[in-house]
Protein backbone atom coordinates (compact mmCIF):
# COMPACT_ATOMS: atom_id res chain seq x y z
CA UNK A 1 0.00 0.00 0.00
CA UNK A 2 2.89 2.56 1.23
CA UNK A 3 4.22 1.65 -2.62
CA UNK A 4 1.73 2.88 -4.27
CA UNK A 5 1.36 6.11 -2.46
CA UNK A 6 4.73 6.84 -2.55
CA UNK A 7 3.92 6.29 -6.48
CA UNK A 8 1.22 8.46 -6.80
CA UNK A 9 2.92 11.01 -4.39
CA UNK A 10 3.99 14.77 -5.37
CA UNK A 11 7.96 15.07 -5.58
CA UNK A 12 10.70 13.34 -7.23
CA UNK A 13 9.87 9.70 -6.55
CA UNK A 14 6.10 10.13 -7.19
CA UNK A 15 4.42 10.42 -10.10
CA UNK A 16 1.47 12.75 -8.80
CA UNK A 17 3.23 16.03 -10.33
CA UNK A 18 3.93 14.63 -13.56
CA UNK A 19 0.12 13.20 -14.00
CA UNK A 20 -1.25 16.47 -12.42
CA UNK A 21 0.74 18.40 -15.14
CA UNK A 22 -1.09 16.30 -17.55
CA UNK A 23 -4.97 16.67 -16.10
CA UNK A 24 -3.48 20.85 -16.72
CA UNK A 25 -2.93 19.77 -20.06
CA UNK A 26 -6.14 18.08 -20.51
CA UNK A 27 -8.09 20.74 -19.12
CA UNK A 28 -6.49 23.61 -20.76
CA UNK A 29 -6.99 21.91 -24.51
CA UNK A 30 -10.31 21.57 -24.02
CA UNK A 31 -10.98 24.75 -23.02
CA UNK A 32 -9.14 26.57 -25.20
CA UNK A 33 -11.04 24.47 -28.04
CA UNK A 34 -14.52 24.81 -26.79
CA UNK A 35 -14.65 28.89 -28.03
CA UNK A 36 -12.77 28.10 -31.04
CA UNK A 37 -15.25 25.63 -31.69
CA UNK A 38 -18.43 26.99 -31.49
CA UNK A 39 -17.48 30.32 -32.94
CA UNK A 40 -16.59 28.40 -36.08
CA UNK A 41 -19.54 26.06 -35.37
CA UNK A 42 -22.09 28.77 -35.35
CA UNK A 43 -20.45 30.59 -38.73
CA UNK A 44 -20.95 27.06 -39.77
CA UNK A 45 -24.89 27.37 -39.18
CA UNK A 46 -25.68 30.45 -40.27
CA UNK A 47 -23.90 29.50 -43.37
CA UNK A 48 -26.06 26.14 -43.69
CA UNK A 49 -29.38 28.06 -43.26
CA UNK A 50 -28.44 31.41 -45.89
CA UNK A 51 -30.57 31.86 -48.56
CA UNK A 52 -27.61 31.13 -50.74
CA UNK A 53 -27.04 27.92 -52.73
CA UNK A 54 -23.64 27.74 -52.64
CA UNK A 55 -22.67 29.16 -49.25
CA UNK A 56 -25.07 26.46 -48.00
CA UNK A 57 -22.96 23.47 -49.86
CA UNK A 58 -19.76 25.08 -49.05
CA UNK A 59 -21.33 24.27 -45.30
CA UNK A 60 -22.45 20.98 -46.24
CA UNK A 61 -19.28 19.76 -47.16
CA UNK A 62 -17.06 20.95 -44.21
CA UNK A 63 -19.44 19.04 -42.02
CA UNK A 64 -19.41 16.57 -44.26
CA UNK A 65 -15.93 15.72 -44.30
CA UNK A 66 -14.89 16.17 -40.55
CA UNK A 67 -18.09 13.86 -39.42
CA UNK A 68 -16.70 11.48 -41.75
CA UNK A 69 -13.21 10.54 -41.00
CA UNK A 70 -11.94 9.47 -37.62
CA UNK A 71 -10.91 11.80 -34.81
CA UNK A 72 -7.17 10.44 -34.91
CA UNK A 73 -6.89 10.49 -38.37
CA UNK A 74 -7.83 13.95 -38.44
CA UNK A 75 -5.66 14.98 -35.43
CA UNK A 76 -2.82 12.77 -37.61
CA UNK A 77 -3.91 14.81 -40.99
CA UNK A 78 -3.67 18.14 -39.17
CA UNK A 79 -0.21 17.34 -37.45
CA UNK A 80 1.77 15.87 -39.98
CA UNK A 81 0.16 17.56 -42.78
CA UNK A 82 0.58 21.20 -41.70
CA UNK A 83 4.43 19.92 -40.76
CA UNK A 84 4.62 18.61 -44.20
CA UNK A 85 2.69 21.60 -46.21
CA UNK A 86 4.72 24.52 -44.36
CA UNK A 87 7.98 22.37 -44.68
CA UNK A 88 7.71 22.14 -48.48
CA UNK A 89 6.10 25.57 -48.65
CA UNK A 90 9.38 27.24 -46.76
CA UNK A 91 11.39 24.70 -48.96
CA UNK A 92 10.22 26.65 -51.94
CA UNK A 93 11.04 30.24 -51.11
CA UNK A 94 14.36 28.99 -49.93
CA UNK A 95 14.43 28.67 -45.88
CA UNK A 96 16.56 26.39 -44.56
CA UNK A 97 14.85 25.61 -41.00
CA UNK A 98 12.87 22.65 -40.25
CA UNK A 99 9.45 22.91 -39.10
CA UNK A 100 8.04 21.79 -36.11
CA UNK A 101 4.69 22.20 -35.19
CA UNK A 102 3.60 22.69 -31.44
CA UNK A 103 1.75 19.55 -30.35
CA UNK A 104 -1.22 21.27 -28.54
CA UNK A 105 -2.19 23.67 -31.35
CA UNK A 106 -2.41 20.97 -33.83
CA UNK A 107 -4.56 19.30 -31.31
CA UNK A 108 -6.72 22.80 -30.52
CA UNK A 109 -7.03 22.76 -34.95
CA UNK A 110 -7.94 19.09 -35.24
CA UNK A 111 -10.14 18.94 -31.96
CA UNK A 112 -12.20 22.39 -33.14
CA UNK A 113 -12.84 21.20 -36.72
CA UNK A 114 -14.47 18.13 -35.14
CA UNK A 115 -16.28 19.80 -32.68
CA UNK A 116 -17.36 22.85 -34.82
CA UNK A 117 -18.81 20.19 -37.30
CA UNK A 118 -21.08 18.86 -34.59
CA UNK A 119 -22.18 22.58 -32.87
CA UNK A 120 -22.99 23.47 -36.30
CA UNK A 121 -25.71 21.14 -36.45
CA UNK A 122 -26.68 21.84 -33.10
CA UNK A 123 -26.89 25.64 -33.62
CA UNK A 124 -28.79 24.71 -36.88
CA UNK A 125 -31.72 23.03 -35.13
CA UNK A 126 -31.71 25.43 -32.13
CA UNK A 127 -32.02 28.13 -35.39
CA UNK A 128 -35.33 26.22 -36.65
CA UNK A 129 -36.51 25.91 -33.17
CA UNK A 130 -36.76 29.56 -33.00
CA UNK A 131 -40.12 31.05 -34.61
CA UNK A 132 -40.02 33.51 -37.60
CA UNK A 133 -42.08 36.19 -35.61
CA UNK A 134 -39.31 36.42 -33.60
CA UNK A 135 -36.91 38.21 -36.19
CA UNK A 136 -39.89 40.05 -37.87
CA UNK A 137 -40.94 41.28 -33.95
CA UNK A 138 -37.52 42.75 -33.99
CA UNK A 139 -37.28 43.92 -37.54
CA UNK A 140 -40.83 45.56 -37.28
CA UNK A 141 -39.77 47.52 -34.63
CA UNK A 142 -36.72 49.17 -36.27
CA UNK A 143 -33.89 47.15 -34.84
CA UNK A 144 -30.94 46.48 -37.16
CA UNK A 145 -30.82 42.52 -38.02
CA UNK A 146 -27.05 42.23 -36.73
CA UNK A 147 -28.73 43.52 -33.67
CA UNK A 148 -31.59 41.46 -33.78
CA UNK A 149 -29.40 38.20 -33.84
CA UNK A 150 -27.31 39.53 -30.96
CA UNK A 151 -30.31 40.96 -29.02
CA UNK A 152 -33.19 38.47 -29.44
CA UNK A 153 -32.01 35.63 -31.26
CA UNK A 154 -29.36 34.58 -29.34
CA UNK A 155 -30.43 34.33 -25.69
CA UNK A 156 -32.38 32.15 -27.14
CA UNK A 157 -30.49 30.38 -29.33
CA UNK A 158 -27.97 29.41 -26.52
CA UNK A 159 -30.55 28.40 -24.04
CA UNK A 160 -31.80 25.56 -26.75
CA UNK A 161 -28.79 24.60 -27.86
CA UNK A 162 -27.57 24.11 -24.18
CA UNK A 163 -28.16 20.48 -23.88
CA UNK A 164 -27.14 19.47 -26.98
CA UNK A 165 -23.85 21.66 -26.84
CA UNK A 166 -23.14 19.75 -23.20
CA UNK A 167 -23.37 17.02 -24.47
CA UNK A 168 -20.62 17.74 -27.21
CA UNK A 169 -18.20 19.62 -24.58
CA UNK A 170 -18.43 15.48 -23.00
CA UNK A 171 -17.20 14.25 -26.27
CA UNK A 172 -14.20 16.58 -26.53
CA UNK A 173 -13.45 16.52 -23.32
CA UNK A 174 -12.88 12.70 -23.96
CA UNK A 175 -11.72 13.13 -27.43
CA UNK A 176 -8.87 14.67 -25.96
CA UNK A 177 -7.21 11.98 -24.75
CA UNK A 178 -6.47 11.12 -28.47
CA UNK A 179 -3.75 13.97 -28.58
CA UNK A 180 -1.11 11.55 -26.46
CA UNK A 181 -0.78 10.19 -29.92
CA UNK A 182 1.16 13.05 -30.86
CA UNK A 183 3.31 13.08 -28.16
CA UNK A 184 1.18 15.91 -26.32
CA UNK A 185 1.63 15.54 -22.39
CA UNK A 186 -1.90 15.21 -21.15
CA UNK A 187 -3.38 12.86 -18.80
CA UNK A 188 -3.35 9.57 -20.68
CA UNK A 189 0.63 10.01 -21.89
CA UNK A 190 1.73 11.06 -18.54
CA UNK A 191 0.27 7.96 -16.97
CA UNK A 192 1.62 5.87 -19.91
CA UNK A 193 5.01 7.30 -19.19
CA UNK A 194 4.53 6.50 -15.59
CA UNK A 195 3.35 2.92 -16.17
CA UNK A 196 5.77 2.04 -18.50
CA UNK A 197 8.65 3.46 -16.18
CA UNK A 198 7.46 1.63 -13.13
CA UNK A 199 5.85 -1.18 -14.51
CA UNK A 200 2.24 -0.59 -12.43
CA UNK A 201 0.15 -0.35 -15.53
CA UNK A 202 -3.07 -0.84 -13.55
CA UNK A 203 -2.28 1.40 -11.25
CA UNK A 204 -1.77 4.14 -13.75
CA UNK A 205 -4.00 3.60 -16.57
CA UNK A 206 -6.56 3.16 -13.53
CA UNK A 207 -5.87 6.67 -12.26
CA UNK A 208 -6.55 8.24 -15.91
CA UNK A 209 -9.92 5.80 -15.97
CA UNK A 210 -10.93 7.87 -12.93
CA UNK A 211 -9.22 11.16 -13.54
CA UNK A 212 -11.52 10.98 -17.28
CA UNK A 213 -14.45 9.87 -15.24
CA UNK A 214 -14.20 12.53 -12.37
CA UNK A 215 -13.76 15.23 -15.24
CA UNK A 216 -17.03 14.15 -16.73
CA UNK A 217 -18.73 13.93 -13.38
CA UNK A 218 -17.20 17.60 -12.94
CA UNK A 219 -18.58 18.54 -16.00
CA UNK A 220 -22.05 16.78 -15.48
CA UNK A 221 -22.11 19.48 -12.39
CA UNK A 222 -21.61 22.12 -14.22
CA UNK A 223 -23.91 21.31 -17.18
CA UNK A 224 -26.77 21.20 -14.64
CA UNK A 225 -26.13 24.30 -13.26
CA UNK A 226 -26.00 26.07 -16.71
CA UNK A 227 -28.98 24.64 -17.62
CA UNK A 228 -31.03 25.12 -14.46
CA UNK A 229 -29.59 28.85 -14.85
CA UNK A 230 -30.54 29.30 -18.55
CA UNK A 231 -33.92 27.81 -17.70
CA UNK A 232 -34.48 30.04 -14.73
CA UNK A 233 -37.12 32.56 -16.48
CA UNK A 234 -39.35 29.55 -17.37
CA UNK A 235 -40.01 28.33 -13.44
CA UNK A 236 -43.53 28.25 -12.56
CA UNK A 237 -44.47 31.77 -10.90
CA UNK B 1 -62.21 38.55 -79.50
CA UNK B 2 -60.88 41.70 -78.18
CA UNK B 3 -61.13 42.56 -74.91
CA UNK B 4 -62.07 45.64 -73.88
CA UNK B 5 -58.60 45.55 -71.29
CA UNK B 6 -56.31 44.74 -74.34
CA UNK B 7 -57.67 47.68 -75.91
CA UNK B 8 -56.97 50.06 -73.33
CA UNK B 9 -53.97 48.30 -71.95
CA UNK B 10 -52.07 46.10 -74.43
CA UNK B 11 -50.72 43.10 -72.85
CA UNK B 12 -46.41 43.35 -72.56
CA UNK B 13 -44.15 40.63 -72.17
CA UNK B 14 -43.18 39.74 -68.65
CA UNK B 15 -40.03 42.23 -66.86
CA UNK B 16 -36.74 41.11 -67.41
CA UNK B 17 -35.69 39.18 -64.26
CA UNK B 18 -33.23 41.51 -62.66
CA UNK B 19 -29.26 40.17 -62.08
CA UNK B 20 -28.86 38.18 -58.57
CA UNK B 21 -27.13 40.54 -56.73
CA UNK B 22 -23.88 39.85 -55.17
CA UNK B 23 -24.56 39.88 -51.88
CA UNK B 24 -21.85 39.06 -49.17
CA UNK B 25 -23.16 35.68 -48.69
CA UNK B 26 -23.24 35.20 -52.12
CA UNK B 27 -19.22 36.06 -52.76
CA UNK B 28 -18.58 34.16 -49.43
CA UNK B 29 -20.23 31.05 -50.52
CA UNK B 30 -18.98 31.21 -54.51
CA UNK B 31 -14.98 31.57 -52.47
CA UNK B 32 -15.52 29.23 -50.40
CA UNK B 33 -16.92 26.33 -53.07
CA UNK B 34 -14.24 27.99 -55.15
CA UNK B 35 -11.77 26.52 -52.09
CA UNK B 36 -13.61 23.39 -52.04
CA UNK B 37 -13.52 22.49 -55.68
CA UNK B 38 -9.82 23.50 -55.58
CA UNK B 39 -9.13 21.67 -52.75
CA UNK B 40 -10.41 18.50 -54.24
CA UNK B 41 -8.90 18.78 -57.24
CA UNK B 42 -5.58 19.51 -56.09
CA UNK B 43 -6.04 16.29 -54.19
CA UNK B 44 -7.05 13.98 -56.85
CA UNK B 45 -4.09 16.21 -58.62
CA UNK B 46 -1.80 15.44 -55.18
CA UNK B 47 -2.66 11.59 -55.56
CA UNK B 48 -2.61 11.52 -58.93
CA UNK B 49 1.33 12.73 -59.28
CA UNK B 50 2.52 10.85 -55.94
CA UNK B 51 0.96 7.47 -57.25
CA UNK B 52 4.05 5.28 -57.09
CA UNK B 53 3.04 1.69 -58.61
CA UNK B 54 5.77 0.28 -56.21
CA UNK B 55 4.50 1.20 -53.18
CA UNK B 56 1.22 0.65 -53.90
CA UNK B 57 2.06 -2.85 -54.98
CA UNK B 58 3.59 -3.28 -51.50
CA UNK B 59 0.74 -1.38 -49.39
CA UNK B 60 -1.79 -1.59 -50.98
CA UNK B 61 -2.88 -4.72 -50.78
CA UNK B 62 -1.97 -4.30 -46.65
CA UNK B 63 -4.05 -1.49 -46.61
CA UNK B 64 -7.01 -3.51 -47.54
CA UNK B 65 -5.82 -6.21 -45.59
CA UNK B 66 -6.07 -3.27 -42.47
CA UNK B 67 -9.25 -2.31 -43.95
CA UNK B 68 -10.81 -5.52 -43.20
CA UNK B 69 -9.49 -5.95 -39.90
CA UNK B 70 -11.55 -2.59 -39.14
CA UNK B 71 -14.52 -3.91 -40.30
CA UNK B 72 -13.96 -7.15 -38.85
CA UNK B 73 -13.37 -5.43 -35.28
CA UNK B 74 -16.32 -3.06 -35.71
CA UNK B 75 -18.73 -5.97 -36.83
CA UNK B 76 -17.52 -8.28 -34.00
CA UNK B 77 -17.97 -5.53 -31.26
CA UNK B 78 -21.08 -4.33 -32.47
CA UNK B 79 -22.70 -8.07 -32.48
CA UNK B 80 -20.98 -8.48 -29.01
CA UNK B 81 -21.87 -5.13 -27.91
CA UNK B 82 -25.74 -6.14 -29.01
CA UNK B 83 -26.08 -9.25 -27.24
CA UNK B 84 -24.82 -7.43 -23.57
CA UNK B 85 -26.34 -4.64 -24.10
CA UNK B 86 -29.80 -6.11 -23.29
CA UNK B 87 -29.56 -7.55 -20.06
CA UNK B 88 -28.37 -3.75 -19.40
CA UNK B 89 -30.75 -2.11 -20.95
CA UNK B 90 -33.42 -4.27 -18.51
CA UNK B 91 -31.35 -3.42 -15.82
CA UNK B 92 -32.06 0.55 -16.44
CA UNK B 93 -35.73 -0.42 -16.93
CA UNK B 94 -35.96 -2.46 -13.97
CA UNK B 95 -37.72 -0.99 -10.63
CA UNK B 96 -35.23 -3.09 -8.81
CA UNK B 97 -33.45 -0.31 -7.45
CA UNK B 98 -30.13 -2.85 -6.98
CA UNK B 99 -30.35 -3.97 -10.81
CA UNK B 100 -31.02 -0.43 -11.73
CA UNK B 101 -28.47 1.01 -9.91
CA UNK B 102 -25.52 -1.50 -11.52
CA UNK B 103 -26.77 -0.82 -14.51
CA UNK B 104 -26.79 3.05 -14.47
CA UNK B 105 -23.09 2.68 -12.26
CA UNK B 106 -21.61 0.51 -16.20
CA UNK B 107 -23.29 2.74 -18.48
CA UNK B 108 -22.03 5.86 -16.81
CA UNK B 109 -18.17 4.11 -16.03
CA UNK B 110 -18.34 3.73 -20.24
CA UNK B 111 -19.92 6.29 -21.60
CA UNK B 112 -17.95 8.81 -18.83
CA UNK B 113 -14.57 8.04 -20.39
CA UNK B 114 -12.83 8.00 -23.23
CA UNK B 115 -12.76 4.57 -24.94
CA UNK B 116 -8.86 5.02 -25.65
CA UNK B 117 -8.70 5.03 -21.64
CA UNK B 118 -10.58 1.90 -20.94
CA UNK B 119 -8.44 0.11 -23.89
CA UNK B 120 -5.55 0.83 -22.51
CA UNK B 121 -6.29 -0.21 -18.94
CA UNK B 122 -7.37 -3.49 -20.58
CA UNK B 123 -4.61 -4.25 -22.80
CA UNK B 124 -1.52 -2.85 -20.65
CA UNK B 125 -3.59 -2.63 -17.19
CA UNK B 126 -4.59 -6.22 -16.83
CA UNK B 127 -0.70 -6.85 -17.70
CA UNK B 128 -0.17 -6.10 -13.67
CA UNK B 129 -2.27 -9.07 -12.98
CA UNK B 130 -0.80 -11.40 -15.13
CA UNK B 131 0.07 -14.35 -12.55
CA UNK B 132 -3.96 -14.55 -11.29
CA UNK B 133 -5.13 -14.37 -14.82
CA UNK B 134 -3.27 -17.32 -15.65
CA UNK B 135 -3.62 -19.33 -12.81
CA UNK B 136 -7.64 -18.89 -14.57
CA UNK B 137 -6.41 -19.40 -17.65
CA UNK B 138 -7.13 -16.10 -18.88
CA UNK B 139 -3.93 -14.91 -20.05
CA UNK B 140 -3.99 -16.25 -23.31
CA UNK B 141 -7.13 -14.18 -24.13
CA UNK B 142 -6.37 -11.10 -22.87
CA UNK B 143 -2.07 -11.28 -24.30
CA UNK B 144 -3.60 -10.12 -27.26
CA UNK B 145 -3.77 -7.20 -28.33
CA UNK B 146 -6.73 -7.91 -30.90
CA UNK B 147 -8.91 -9.60 -27.92
CA UNK B 148 -8.25 -7.07 -25.86
CA UNK B 149 -9.49 -4.26 -28.36
CA UNK B 150 -13.28 -6.68 -29.24
CA UNK B 151 -13.20 -6.83 -25.53
CA UNK B 152 -13.31 -3.51 -24.79
CA UNK B 153 -15.49 -2.21 -27.83
CA UNK B 154 -17.66 -4.83 -26.96
CA UNK B 155 -17.72 -3.31 -23.64
CA UNK B 156 -18.07 0.35 -24.43
CA UNK B 157 -20.53 0.30 -27.33
CA UNK B 158 -23.07 -2.00 -24.79
CA UNK B 159 -23.15 0.71 -22.48
CA UNK B 160 -23.59 2.95 -25.46
CA UNK B 161 -26.20 0.34 -26.99
CA UNK B 162 -28.20 -0.23 -24.07
CA UNK B 163 -29.03 3.89 -23.69
CA UNK B 164 -30.03 3.75 -27.34
CA UNK B 165 -32.29 0.37 -26.58
CA UNK B 166 -33.62 1.72 -22.97
CA UNK B 167 -34.74 5.35 -24.22
CA UNK B 168 -36.26 3.50 -27.60
CA UNK B 169 -38.30 0.98 -25.07
CA UNK B 170 -38.97 3.94 -22.77
CA UNK B 171 -40.48 6.00 -26.12
CA UNK B 172 -43.19 3.25 -26.31
CA UNK B 173 -46.44 4.84 -25.19
CA UNK B 174 -47.91 2.86 -21.82
CA UNK B 175 -50.43 2.73 -23.45
CA UNK B 176 -49.08 0.15 -25.90
CA UNK B 177 -48.67 -1.99 -22.77
CA UNK B 178 -52.22 -1.41 -21.28
CA UNK B 179 -54.12 -2.57 -24.59
CA UNK B 180 -51.97 -5.83 -24.65
CA UNK B 181 -52.96 -6.41 -20.76
CA UNK B 182 -56.58 -5.73 -21.67
CA UNK B 183 -55.88 -8.44 -24.78
CA UNK B 184 -54.81 -10.54 -22.19
CA UNK B 185 -50.98 -11.08 -23.62
CA UNK B 186 -48.55 -12.66 -21.32
CA UNK B 187 -45.84 -10.11 -20.24
CA UNK B 188 -43.24 -11.43 -22.84
CA UNK B 189 -45.46 -11.95 -25.91
CA UNK B 190 -46.49 -8.17 -25.51
CA UNK B 191 -42.71 -7.58 -25.52
CA UNK B 192 -41.78 -9.21 -28.14
CA UNK B 193 -44.42 -8.63 -30.55
CA UNK B 194 -45.83 -5.09 -29.65
CA UNK B 195 -43.30 -3.31 -28.37
CA UNK B 196 -39.90 -4.18 -29.71
CA UNK B 197 -41.12 -3.44 -33.28
CA UNK B 198 -41.55 0.09 -32.35
CA UNK B 199 -38.77 0.56 -30.52
CA UNK B 200 -36.54 -0.98 -33.00
CA UNK B 201 -37.78 1.98 -35.07
CA UNK B 202 -37.27 4.36 -32.98
CA UNK B 203 -33.81 2.89 -31.99
CA UNK B 204 -32.64 1.94 -36.15
CA UNK B 205 -30.91 6.07 -36.36
CA UNK B 206 -29.11 6.09 -33.34
CA UNK B 207 -28.08 2.82 -34.01
CA UNK B 208 -26.65 3.61 -37.12
CA UNK B 209 -25.13 6.84 -35.63
CA UNK B 210 -23.36 4.42 -32.79
CA UNK B 211 -22.26 2.02 -35.86
CA UNK B 212 -20.38 5.32 -37.54
CA UNK B 213 -19.10 6.03 -33.91
CA UNK B 214 -17.34 2.61 -33.76
CA UNK B 215 -15.88 2.44 -37.16
CA UNK B 216 -14.62 6.27 -36.47
CA UNK B 217 -13.80 5.56 -32.86
CA UNK B 218 -11.83 2.05 -34.25
CA UNK B 219 -8.87 3.91 -35.15
CA UNK B 220 -7.53 4.34 -31.78
CA UNK B 221 -6.77 0.15 -31.74
CA UNK B 222 -4.05 1.20 -33.94
CA UNK B 223 -2.13 2.55 -30.86
CA UNK B 224 -2.29 -0.65 -29.30
CA UNK B 225 -0.23 -2.63 -32.04
CA UNK B 226 -3.58 -3.73 -33.59
CA UNK B 227 -2.97 -3.76 -37.54
CA UNK B 228 -6.25 -2.25 -38.76
CA UNK B 229 -6.73 0.47 -41.60
CA UNK B 230 -5.41 3.09 -39.35
CA UNK B 231 -2.50 0.56 -37.72
CA UNK B 232 -1.80 -0.51 -41.42
CA UNK B 233 -1.40 3.28 -42.31
CA UNK B 234 0.57 4.50 -39.90
CA UNK B 235 3.02 1.38 -40.42
CA UNK B 236 2.91 2.64 -44.16
CA UNK B 237 4.07 5.96 -42.96
CA UNK B 238 6.97 5.14 -40.67
CA UNK B 239 8.35 3.60 -43.44
CA UNK B 240 8.09 5.41 -46.66
CA UNK B 241 7.15 9.05 -44.92
CA UNK B 242 5.12 9.31 -47.88
CA UNK B 243 2.04 11.61 -46.41
CA UNK B 244 -0.15 10.88 -49.35
CA UNK B 245 -0.80 6.98 -47.16
CA UNK B 246 -3.01 8.90 -44.84
CA UNK B 247 -4.54 10.79 -47.55
CA UNK B 248 -5.47 7.03 -48.91
CA UNK B 249 -6.76 6.38 -45.41
CA UNK B 250 -9.18 9.38 -45.28
CA UNK B 251 -10.23 8.67 -48.85
CA UNK B 252 -11.31 4.90 -47.38
CA UNK B 253 -12.81 5.91 -43.53
CA UNK B 254 -14.56 8.67 -45.81
CA UNK B 255 -16.35 6.07 -48.30
CA UNK B 256 -17.08 3.75 -45.81
CA UNK B 257 -19.16 6.31 -43.60
CA UNK B 258 -20.42 7.88 -46.60
CA UNK B 259 -21.61 4.29 -47.88
CA UNK B 260 -22.98 3.38 -44.64
CA UNK B 261 -24.99 6.54 -43.88
CA UNK B 262 -26.97 6.43 -46.97
CA UNK B 263 -27.43 2.77 -46.62
CA UNK B 264 -28.71 3.72 -43.38
CA UNK B 265 -30.56 6.32 -44.86
CA UNK B 266 -32.17 4.15 -47.13
CA UNK B 267 -32.91 1.12 -44.71
CA UNK B 268 -34.70 3.30 -42.93
CA UNK B 269 -36.81 4.84 -45.19
CA UNK B 270 -38.17 1.34 -46.38
CA UNK B 271 -38.47 0.07 -42.53
CA UNK B 272 -40.42 3.45 -41.52
CA UNK B 273 -42.76 3.21 -45.13
CA UNK B 274 -45.83 2.66 -43.28
CA UNK B 275 -45.61 5.10 -41.35
CA UNK B 276 -45.35 7.78 -43.76
CA UNK B 277 -49.11 9.90 -44.79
Amino acid sequence: MDKYLTLLSFGNEGWGDEILWGVVITISLALVTLPLGLFIGFLIALAKQSSEWSLRTAADVYTTIFRGLPELLTLFLVYYGLQIGLQQGLNAIGAQTSVEINSFAAGVVALALVFSSYASEVFLSAFRAIPKGQYEGGYALGIRPRKVMRLIILPQLVRIALPGLGNLWMILLKDTALVSAIGLTDILRQTGVAARVTKEAFLFFGLAFLLFLALALLSSVALTRIEAYGKRSEQAR
Amino acid sequence: MTSVIDAYAPSEPAPPVPPRPWTRSRIAGVLIMAFWIAAGAGLIFYLAAAWDSDKVARYGPRLFSGLQTTLALVGISVVAGAILSVPVALGRLSKNPVFSRLAFGYVYLFRGTPLIAQLFLIYYGLGSFRPQLEAVGLWVFFRDAWNCAVFAFSLNTAAYQAEILRGAIESVPTGQWEAAKALGLSRLQTFRKIILPQALIVALRPYGNELILMIKGSAIVALVTVLDLMGETRRAFSRTYDFQVYIWAAVFYFVIVEALRNIWNALEARLTRHLVR
